[in-house]
């Protein structure tokens, strides 16, 4: 019989912020409890199992109406890779226009995800 | 520009925007002012999620929201300035306004018929908060190191500590961080955040900073720098106790303490105003006490979700719509709305049962459990919770307003 644990997570899918207690005996996750929709249950498996976020930045934009464009991953990534991808952003410079959707970044670092424009320049 | 519009819209952010596509689509002539030298306000700089759960049923971010709206706009065609001034609105009589407005291409008096006023809000400053200490660089506002970074591109510091826990504090402490500054601590004043829990975990917890309940930053110390901030614990009455003071090297300060309705232009024309919400007295068509000056968005009252200051902007539109037609608002009998136990702000202020309104109100302390009442016109609501960072909406039916006399109670009841 391996060990039972208990994580207490607060649900940040959306305003609500219910509190999400999952269970797991080993590897294994034998119980969810607290969560007000499936998207609160299946966060709290995610969180457990591989915790991720939406990246939202600004890179730099030559020519443009602003000299920056803001941005954001088109999916969430490893909350671990966070940093990496903050770091390769930086060096980003994309030329004018750009429109909003717009990729300017594929499968940033093997993610899967596009870094795609959320603002014009 | 023409000599009358039917509606002058002063403000292009997400409300004034709101308010002009409205309008132009009810078919009024339109002409929106606005000050800064682009369209969509303050979520422009908004690059974090969050925005359009409830108006687009997705969750965008600011940046993508107010880009959706601007297309809207723009389709319409709708006539507008930037980089222009409305210097005075004056209420010539109950039908006209006079407008005096500054553009780059100068002065002009234009007449309204009426007006919707939606230039947002301020931000508080370090004074109104009681932080004494040097006048040195590093001080901003969390607006002012929000456009330097995220739309300017540059970095307000290096080591910041953020005053304020509400979700701008929150999120900008993870802008702040994501982007390689240090967040030393977030600071506040009340023993709970004001932010939401879950901008607390995505925020603050995720990066490991430190948020000090019940404390105060009494004092900013440096030389030509920011160089510290001193940090006083406060107790129930949120008095900073002597010898609790802390000190915490940083380079820069971020005020997140809180908005207050921007009302410079309007207050001079003389609308009541609200001492609770601090923005303008208005009837559930968005009028102020001077007719044909209507008001939408953060110069009404600070809202959390974006969503709702579009919906306000609308409404304002449409109570400007309904005054150009009539010549006048439709509705003869107001029914005050009256804030009864853990209301510490409701709007709009006046009810009339013409037409259906949206309640916007906030509580003045957390509770569980508990039930929203209208006693006048026997209607209740069960929530699971009401927090002051929350804001409650409630939408009541004109046959509803019609029950009561002359004043609706809305009041926080505990279940028994």
């Amino acid at each position: 019989m391996s060990e039972i644990k208990k994580f207490r997570l607060t649900c940040i899918v959306c305003p609500l912020g219910c509190t999400v207690e999952v269970t797991m005996e080993g590897d294994r996750i034998t119980g969810v409890e607290g969560f007000t929709c499936p998207r609160g249950k299946d966060y709290a498996i995610q969180e457990i199992r591989e915790p991720k976020r939406i990246v939202m930045s600004v890179v730099k934009v030559r020519g443009g109406r602003f000299p920056t464009v803001a941005v954001k991953s088109d999916r969430p990534v490893p909350k671990e890779l966070i940093p990496a991808i903050m770091k390769k952003l930086a060096e980003v410079e994309v030329e004018a226009p750009v429109s909003v959707g717009q990729v300017i970044v594929e499968n940033v670092l093997g993610t899967g995800a596009n870094i795609v424009a959320t603002r014009e320049a | 520009m023409r000599s009358e519009y039917d509606v002058i819209v002063i403000g292009g952010g997400p409300a004034g925007l709101a308010a002009a596509i409205k309008a132009k689509e009810l078919g009024l002539n339109v002409l929106l002012i606005e000050n800064r030298e682009f369209l969509g306000g303050i979520p422009l700089q908004c690059v974090h999620p969050g925005f359009g759960i409830h108006y687009f049923k997705e969750d965008l971010t600011g940046t993508e929201f107010i880009h959706r709206i601007i297309e809207r706009f723009r389709a319409l065609d709708v006539e507008y300035y930037t980089n222009a001034h409305v210097l005075e609105v004056v209420p010539y009589s109950y039908r006209h306004k006079i407008l005096r407005i500054v553009t780059e291409e100068g002065l002009f008096e234009v007449a309204a018929r009426t007006v919707v006023y939606a230039a947002g809000a301020r931000e508080r400053h370090m004074f109104e908060i009681g932080i004494t200490g040097h006048r040195v660089a590093g001080i901003y506002t969390a607006g002012e190191a929000q456009t330097m970074m995220d739309i300017y591109g540059v970095m307000p510091g290096k080591e910041i500590v953020i005053v304020g826990s509400g979700d701008v504090g929150l999120i900008m402490a993870r802008r702040f961080t994501l982007e390689g500054a240090k967040v030393k601590a977030v600071i506040e004043l009340m023993p709970y955040p004001g932010g939401l829990t879950r901008n607390v975990v995505q925020c603050l917890e995720d990066f490991g900073i430190p948020l000090y309940l019940s404390h105060a930053v009494t004092r900013v110390e440096g030389k030509k720098r920011v160089e510290r901030v001193i940090v006083t614990k406060v107790d129930e009455k949120l008095r900073p106790i002597p010898g609790t003071e802390e000190s915490i090297e940083c380079d820069t300060v971020v005020l997140a303490a809180g908005l207050v309705p921007y009302l410079k232009v309007i207050e001079k024309a003389g609308v009541e105003i609200d001492p609770a919400t601090r923005g303008p007295v208005v009837n559930s068509y968005l009028e102020t006490s001077v007719p044909g000056i209507f008001v939408a968005g953060n110069a009404l009252v600070i809202n959390d979700l974006v969503d709702y200051v579009v919906e306000q902007g609308e409404e304002a539109a449409m109570g400007a719509y309904e005054f150009v037609k009539n010549g006048g608002l439709p509705a003869l009998k107001w029914r005050k709305l009256v804030k009864g136990r853990n209301i510490r702000l409701a709007v709009p202020h006046y009810l009339a049962d013409t037409k259906d309104v949206t309640i916007y109100a906030r509580v003045g302390e957390p509770e569980e459990n508990v039930r929203l009442r209208f006693p006048e016109i026997g209607k209740e609501i069960r929530l699971p919770f009401v927090r002051p960072s929350e804001m409650i909406r409630v939408k009541l039916k004109k046959e509803e307003i019609a029950r009561a006399k002359d004043r609706i109670t809305m009041e926080v009841v505990r279940d028994e």
